[in-house]
């Protein structure tokens, strides 16, 4: 879905009232529109009817371990950074059945779960939520096994990607190389100005899409000021990671006290490996009907901070908080390099903003890594 | 809309059923089970050092290793210690009993890279299994392989399995069995003490030998010192790695070590592979 050469056209304009004509073309397509609203105070990505259900004029407050939502009155549909979740449920299902067995009859009788053929269109994605959906797509369909499942959800997924404006005290994309700008893994991109939406194809049938619209291009002043609202969002942000290729300096860093003084604070809870865009740990397990009969075999996320992610026949490879947050710091920042060609980190912030006591993966790196804190 | 999908995706996960044939008690806390496929698939054959995910109905699936005979397509031994949910259950069938199975999985052992030269395989405790479809492929081709050790470690004599192999692999030409209990009794007519002190009696040429280890890493760690020490060169050294697997297909996270999938890149490595975090604790 990357940007072919030839197809993007010239930026056009999208007033803000016809977003739902585009969500009505979307419709027609067939896809079900996914975009951000408030639920349970914060922002989050659900099912979407109609437009006026985005989180018009809301903004975040993002800190070391709070969220919290601001009215700001105003007629902006996308003025905040991000919510607990990026795109990584919408593809990467939280809990899934892999597959049924009846155990009723003398040989067990297995059936495969049927994958389900879906068309989403997500509206709001984020550079940093299209930079994780491109290592997850790796991971789960690079192999020599492409994952069914995440491969059909996927291939339905058209993405109305939205380039950031507002940045959080959390968001560090720009160290991380990963925004605020989208680069591609988009079908359209827009870029909220006062009026309306600055909007750019990404793909053929996003062009097609907005030239079903008809709408007037954008001109070279309201191109202008979008990447200049977006460049402002990047210079906004206050955090940085001390490098883009932390590997050496990690694991030269074994022994850092560091890592014990970290896990006097962890919890251990795994809050930021589930809201990480990138995590792809997933337990299986099983689950047995009430009469004994027949069970369903289904794989559910984990994290490396639950206990017995790494055990074996009773063995525990990682017993205490000090292996497991190592652990995820050095293979997120660290061994994902020689997994996947760069960082698992895309700058999001989400473990920074949901650890329940604050821990901050750029504080963290940079004690360990010896930089000094950014 | 639903339909299956056209990729093997999700299908890969699903295994087939399995009837047991035969069963073996090794020892109080060790049992061999032989599975004969319901439906004898086209089935790929296996390479030394594979592994299958056999599943227990209604509780879950475990990575065994595949001890019969590579040659053998249609009969699977699997060799298993009680130690949880799963293998507690496992002890309690009995031939004509069924189970799930799908594999082989995983990277195994470097014949090819074996062939013409002398082994060495060590192994401790139940890391035996894995290397007995070694020992058995040289066997049915003792001409294209040097000489061969077999050296196994346990910590109590009587915890010893196979001990009717060992006694017939004796008896193949250019073959040295040699045993070592950390805790011997009266039963035990071999070495008392580490695996490791049984280095001293191979013979061989570091230059012409490969080396496959298998068992605890504590044991390895002090093996490879050994071979390495003895002039083996590094990518002559290979190990057998355990960490905990549950899709066995790269996906799943639990297995890495470093950035290494023991699903898939492994379970067996070349020591350059994996020396950097070879005994470090935690990884």
């Amino acid at each position: 879905m990357s940007r072919q050469p030839g197809v993007r056209s010239s930026m056009v304009f999208l007033p803000r009232e016809r977003l739902s004509a585009l969500m009505d073309h979307l419709r027609s397509e067939g896809y079900r529109c996914l975009g951000p609203v408030v639920r349970d105070g914060a922002i989050q990505f659900a099912s979407l009817a109609q437009a006026d259900e985005f989180p018009i004029g809301w903004r975040d407050r993002q800190e070391k371990g709070s969220y919290a939502l601001q009215a700001a009155g105003d007629a902006r549909m996308f003025a905040f950074a991000n919510g607990p979740q990026g795109l990584k449920p919408w593809l990467f299902a939280p809990r899934e059945t892999l597959w049924r067995v009846d155990g009723r009859k003398a040989a067990l009788a297995f059936e495969p779960a049927e994958v389900e053929d879906a068309r989403l269109a997500v509206i709001g994605a984020r550079s940093c939520d299209l930079a994780a959906m491109a290592i997850q797509d790796r991971h789960f369909l690079g192999g020599e096994r492409p994952d069914g499942a995440y491969a059909a959800r996927r291939e339905g997924l058209f993405v109305v990607a939205v380039n950031c404006t507002h940045a959080s005290a959390t968001c560090f994309c720009a160290s991380t190389g990963d925004g605020p700008a989208t680069r591609d893994g988009f079908d359209i991109a827009l870029t909220e100005l006062d009026d309306g939406f600055v909007a750019a194809s990404g793909s053929e049938r996003g062009a097609r899409a907005l030239a079903d619209l008809g709408l007037a291009s954008a001109g070279d002043v309201r191109e202008a000021e979008a990447r200049a609202r977006v460049a402002a969002a990047g210079a906004a942000q206050t955090r940085a990671l001390p490098g883009r290729d932390l590997q050496a300096a990690l694991f030269a860093n074994l022994m850092h006290p560091r890592w014990d003084e970290v896990a006097g604070r962890c919890l251990s809870c795994g809050n930021c490996a589930l809201v990480c865009p990138t995590c792809f740990c997933h337990c299986e397990r099983e689950e047995v009907s009430g009469d004994g009969t027949s069970a369903e075999h289904y794989r559910e996320w984990d994290s490396c901070f639950s206990e017995g992610h790494a055990s074996i026949h009773g063995r525990q490879v990682r017993p205490d908080i000090r292996s497991r947050y190592r652990q995820w710091l050095t293979h997120k920042l660290g061994s994902w390099h020689d997994q996947f060609g760069r960082s698992g980190c895309v700058g999001c912030g989400r473990c920074i903003t949901w650890c329940p006591v604050g821990i901050d993966i750029t504080e963290e790196a940079a004690a360990v890594c010896g930089a000094a804190t950014p | 809309m639903r339909g299956r999908n056209p990729l093997n995706g999700i299908d890969s996960h699903c295994p087939e059923g399995a009837r047991i044939v035969g069963r073996v008690d090794e020892s109080d806390s060790i049992f061999t089970l032989r599975l004969r496929p319901l439906a004898p698939s086209p089935s790929p054959r296996f390479v030394p050092g594979q592994f299958n995910m056999v599943y227990l109905f209604g509780v879950g699936e475990i990575p065994i290793s595949i001890v019969s005979d590579p040659e053998s397509d249609v009969l699977l031994d699997h060799t298993i210690r009680r130690v949880g949910r799963v293998t507690e259950g496992l002890a309690r069938l009995q031939p004509g009993d069924c189970v799930g199975l799908r594999g082989p999985y995983g990277r195994g052992w470097p014949m090819d890279r074996a062939r013409g030269r002398d082994v060495i395989i060590v192994t401790g405790g139940l890391g035996c299994a894995p290397t007995v479809a070694v020992i058995n492929y040289i066997i049915h081709r003792r001409s294209e392989f040097g000489r061969l050790s077999i050296v196994q470690g346990v910590k109590r004599a009587h915890e010893l399995i196979y001990r009717d192999r060992y006694e017939a692999w004796r008896g193949v030409p250019d073959t040295r069995v040699l045993l070592a209990a950390d805790e011997g009794d009266t039963s035990w007519p071999w070495h008392v003490g580490l695996v490791t002190d049984l280095f001293d009696d191979l013979a061989y040429d570091p230059s012409r030998t490969l080396a496959m280890l298998c068992g605890p890493e504590g044991m390895m760690v002090v093996a490879v010192r050994r071979l390495l020490r003895a002039g083996l060169p590094e990518e002559s050294i290979f190990l057998s790695m355990e960490r905990n697997m549950q899709c066995a297909l790269g996906l799943c996270g639990h297995c890495q070590y470093g950035a290494k999938f023991v699903c898939k890149d492994g379970p067996v490595f070349a020591y350059p592979e994996v020396k950097a975090l070879l005994g470090t604790r935690g990884y």
